[in-house]
């Protein structure tokens, strides 16, 4: 088997991906399991720049101008998470995904 | 494959895994900075250069100041910085459903015969990455302003304190 450096690249993003998948998954702080979705977007950003960079495609931009644009949406995401994290806290005194389960059916 | 690849992909696989583990939110945020920072660096590497230094201005210096203001604002007393860890069961779980994806997306990712020819050339120039953001992709840049402005306009809507201290919303 013969693994190139997009390979190693894109094991890089997958690992970075399973640890943000875990973090989100376990934790129930949800100041980190939204830290935890970050991360997983951040490996999928690590993904567009290697095959940006190592693929024979034409495209002189694509991959950057993507990544640029997924980096505004995320900082988008991250500041009404948090100000989402904000409101219930001041809601119920406690960020515990376990205490905000009135939908749990 | 440098060096320097695999020193920026180990430090920044070790300062996620353990930000994601630790009990103290502060600390987690702060090596959460860490693990953004050396993702500027690969960036960097890479040849991504206007990506990079995007990266370091939007996580490591707004996203990171947000989080530990998040931080901070929602504590109960001045020690209580400290979250649970996770049940036995939970994080048993966590690790089983991380454990398949990584072991699916390894799996595929090894398998898979890619193609792969390195750029002739220093990446791209910002007067260039310019052109495109301007020319093809104006529309989709407008578009990116207006999702910012609207989510900011809605961050602050969510977060802010009622100043008449209605009780319409009171738990």
């Amino acid at each position: 088997m013969n693994l190139g450096p997009l390979h190693l690249c894109l094991c890089f993003s997958s690992v970075l991906f399973c640890i943000g998948l875990v973090g989100a998954l376990s934790r129930s702080s949800s100041i980190l399991v939204l830290l935890g979705v970050e991360l997983m977007l951040n490996a999928a950003n690590i993904n567009f720049i290697a095959f940006w960079r190592y693929s024979p495609a034409n495209s002189p931009a694509l991959g950057v101008v993507f990544v640029l644009f997924s980096i505004a949406v995320a900082a988008a995401e991250a500041a009404v998470g948090l100000a989402l994290v904000i409101a219930v806290y001041r809601h119920r005194r406690s960020i515990r995904l376990q205490d905000v389960n009135e939908l749990k059916g | 494959m440098s060096i320097a690849f695999a020193v920026i992909a180990l430090t920044t696989l070790v300062a996620a895994a353990v930000a994601l583990a630790l009990r103290n939110l502060i600390h987690s945020a702060l090596l959460l900075i860490a693990a953004w920072a050396g993702i500027a660096a690969f960036y960097l590497w890479a040849g991504a250069e206007f990506v990079s230094f995007a990266q370091v201005l939007v996580y490591v210096g707004a996203i990171s100041m947000v989080v530990l203001f998040a931080v901070l604002l929602t504590r109960r007393s001045r020690d209580d910085l400290a979250a649970d860890l996770p049940s036995l069961q939970r994080g048993f779980g966590a690790l089983l459903v991380g454990g398949a994806v990584l072991g699916i997306l390894l799996g595929a990712v090894a398998g898979t015969p890619l193609a792969t020819s390195l750029k002739s050339g220093p990446g791209i120039t910002a007067r260039q990455l310019g052109l495109e953001l301007a020319g093809p992709h104006a529309p989709a840049l407008l578009i990116v302003g207006l999702i910012l402005t609207v989510s900011l306009l809605g961050a602050i809507v969510i977060a802010a304190q009622d100043p008449k201290g209605g009780r319409e919303d009171a738990p």
